[in-house]
Formats: structure tokens, sequence, C-alpha cells
């Protein structure tokens, strides 16, 4: 069966849009699926260093569309998961050296060998944008619960409406449970009523994606974060599986009685 | 202040609140390509060709947009002078 395409988009630069593609690829390719990640975002490529990869790149996707290797040249393999691979941006390169019509053929090529092409799209509406889309069977836009974020993705999905590549699906990222509990975030249910749009994952701010940005091991390859179990569990959704949204923590009775003082007060802010 | 002025006081809304209340503004803006600029704009011409015929209260006129399911609007308030001193 043909590989499904999935293209990471957000608008606003950023909000986690690379995290989100290279930790959902370590995931879906640690529950067995051959897995393609294509960074799209020419001349600022940085798929390559959150995937650790960065000292393997040979080629790239320019060189792919301008015909100095053929498409298997230009894959670099994960380091540990064997059915995980890379397609690199060029760096050198501006967003002008590709066209959608190039991508749609990459992506068309390399969905016979894969069960999952995940196109990391670069921050924006343009070119770049458009070309990340062109291929895509489904589009996920990662936000941030903060007012440019969310209104940047709601001209997004205007924009995937408009190309026909919708409904698109939200991945909510970076979201500080105790910020909302004081009423300083906007929580997950005002987010989706602002876009009308379909959640498939909530994922909280979480210093150990940092950490692993500076070693270039995703979070989702250890259990242990709940930035890592979040990207499983929107793997494991895009799965078909139904997952329940992670609990985010429920405000203690304290933090309660300290909110309503708050409120009645009125005074802090 | 007693403690009673201090609890019924209504409440500062959060900055949660606050900004889902901005993005329901601009969303819709952004959604129907009109920025809110236009509308204090609309307002302006709307005011001076009225007040050509009729006598209006200027500082209470009111454009708004709004953005229903089925369909958009651009509601025009406009109060008039009141004429109180007609009748006496």
């Amino acid at each position: 069966m043909a590989g499904k395409v999935l293209t990471i988009t957000s608008g606003k630069g950023g909000v986690g849009k690379t995290t989100a593609a290279a930790n959902l690829g370590v995931a879906l390719a640690m529950r067995g699926q051959r897995v393609a990640v294509i960074d799209a975002d020419i001349g600022l490529r940085n798929l390559d260093v959150m995937l650790g990869l960065e000292n393997r790149i040979v080629y790239d996707l320019v060189d792919v569309v301008e015909g100095r290797c053929r498409l298997r040249q230009a894959l670099v393999r994960d380091k540990q998961l064997a059915e995980l691979y890379l397609l690199p941006a060029a760096q050198t390169r501006d967003k002008t050296a590709v066209n959608a019509e190039d991508m749609v053929r990459i992506c068309d090529e390399l969905r016979e060998s894969f069960d999952f092409l995940l196109v990391d799209s670069p921050a924006g509406i343009e070119q770049g944008f458009r070309n990340a889309i062109a291929p895509a069977n489904a589009v996920l836009i990662v936000t941030n619960p903060e007012v440019a974020a969310v209104r940047d993705a709601d001209r997004v999905i205007g924009l995937v409406e408009a190309e026909e590549k919708g409904p698109a699906q939200l991945i909510l990222n970076r979201i500080k449970p105790e910020m909302v509990q004081r009423g300083d975030m906007m929580d997950t249910a005002a987010v989706i009523e602002l876009l009308a749009v379909d959640l498939i994952g909530i994922v909280p701010e979480d210093e150990a994606v940092i950490t692993a940005a500076n070693t270039g091991r995703p979070v989702a390859f250890s259990g242990n974060s709940l930035a890592g179990q979040a990207f499983h569990n929107i793997a494991r959704r895009l799965l078909g599986e139904e997952v329940p949204f992670l609990p985010l923590r429920e405000p203690g009775l304290l933090n309660r009685l300290l909110r309503l003082v708050r409120a009645e007060g009125g005074d802090e802010r | 202040m007693n403690i009673l002025d201090h609890l019924r006081r209504p409440r500062k809304p959060s900055s949660s609140e606050i900004a889902q209340e901005r993005l329901r503004l601009v969303l819709t803006h952004d959604r129907a390509n009109i920025p809110p600029g236009l509308l204090d704009m609309l307002k302006d011409e709307i005011i001076a060709v009225i007040s050509r015929h009729v006598s209006i209260n200027a500082d209470g006129v009111q454009v708004t947009y709004t953005e229903g399911p089925r369909e958009s609007r651009l509601v025009a308030d406009i109060p008039l002078q009141t004429g109180r001193r007609r009748n006496r």
C-alpha cells in the first residue's frame, strides 16, 4: 500500500514544527512503520540536527530536484532506527530551488517504499509552505496557546482548506498546566473553540525537549518525558488507535482556593 | 475599603480570558478580510453622509462586523440626536 504524506506546518515560526516532525518520525518508526521525514525548509535546514544526523548528509533535496543524485542517495538513515530516514533540505539555496510539482514527484516516488512521509514545512505562507502542502494527504498544524501563534494557525487552516488539503488537525504544543490553572494561559478547549479544528495532540512544555535538541536525540526515544509520551500518543492516533489525551495536572485544593481568593480580590494583576 | 466592597467588586478577567477575547475579534476580522480600521473609516463616512440629512449623535455611532454560521453582516447603529426640546 502506498504511504501517506503528512505535512506539518504552523504559519508562525518557533512553535515546534521541526520538533514535532522529528518526534513523530521517531515514534512512528519505533512502532514498526517505515518513515521518511522530509525537510522542506530550504535554506534553513534543522531537521538534521534535531535527529542528530547532521554529519551524515551528502546530498539534499535540491540535489535530487536538479538531478545531481538519485533520491535513494540523498536519504540518510537514522543511527538507531533502521526504518527511519531523513531527506535533508539544502542549506545554501533558497525556496525557489524547488517547486510544488518537484515535491509531489519526490513524494510519489517515496510513497512506494514508506508507510509515512512527514514533511516539515517552513514557517510562513509563501512558496515554501505551498511546496510543503502540495503532496500532503493530511496536514497537521502545530500551534502554541499564545495569541500570535493561534492567529497564524487560523490563517494557515484557512489556506489548507482552500487548497482542499483539509480538514487540518491540530497539535497544541508547549502548554504549561500551571499557567493554565492560574488563568494565565489559554487551555486546550479555548484554542480548539477559537480555531474550530480537530485536535490530534496536546504536548506539554517540557525541558527534556531542549536537552533532546542539544544532543540530537528526540524525546520520543525514551518514554520518560511527558512530551515524549505525548508524541507517542499522537503517533498512535495517526495509526488509528483511540488514545485518551494526557491528563494535564488537575488543580489541587490549595490551588483552587488560592485562585478563588485571587479572583475575588482582583488586585493582583 | 471594607472587606465586603472588596468581595463585591467584579472580577478582573484573567490574561487567558483577555487573550481569548482579543483572538475572537482578530480572527473574525482576519477571516472576513475586514480590518478593524476599515470599520472606523466606514463609520466616519456614514456619519458624514447621514448628518447631511438627519441630525445624529456622532459620538454614539457604532459600526460592527458580526459573523454568524450562515451569514456575516455589517451593523451600523446610528443614534439620532434626541429632539426633547421640540416637544416643549
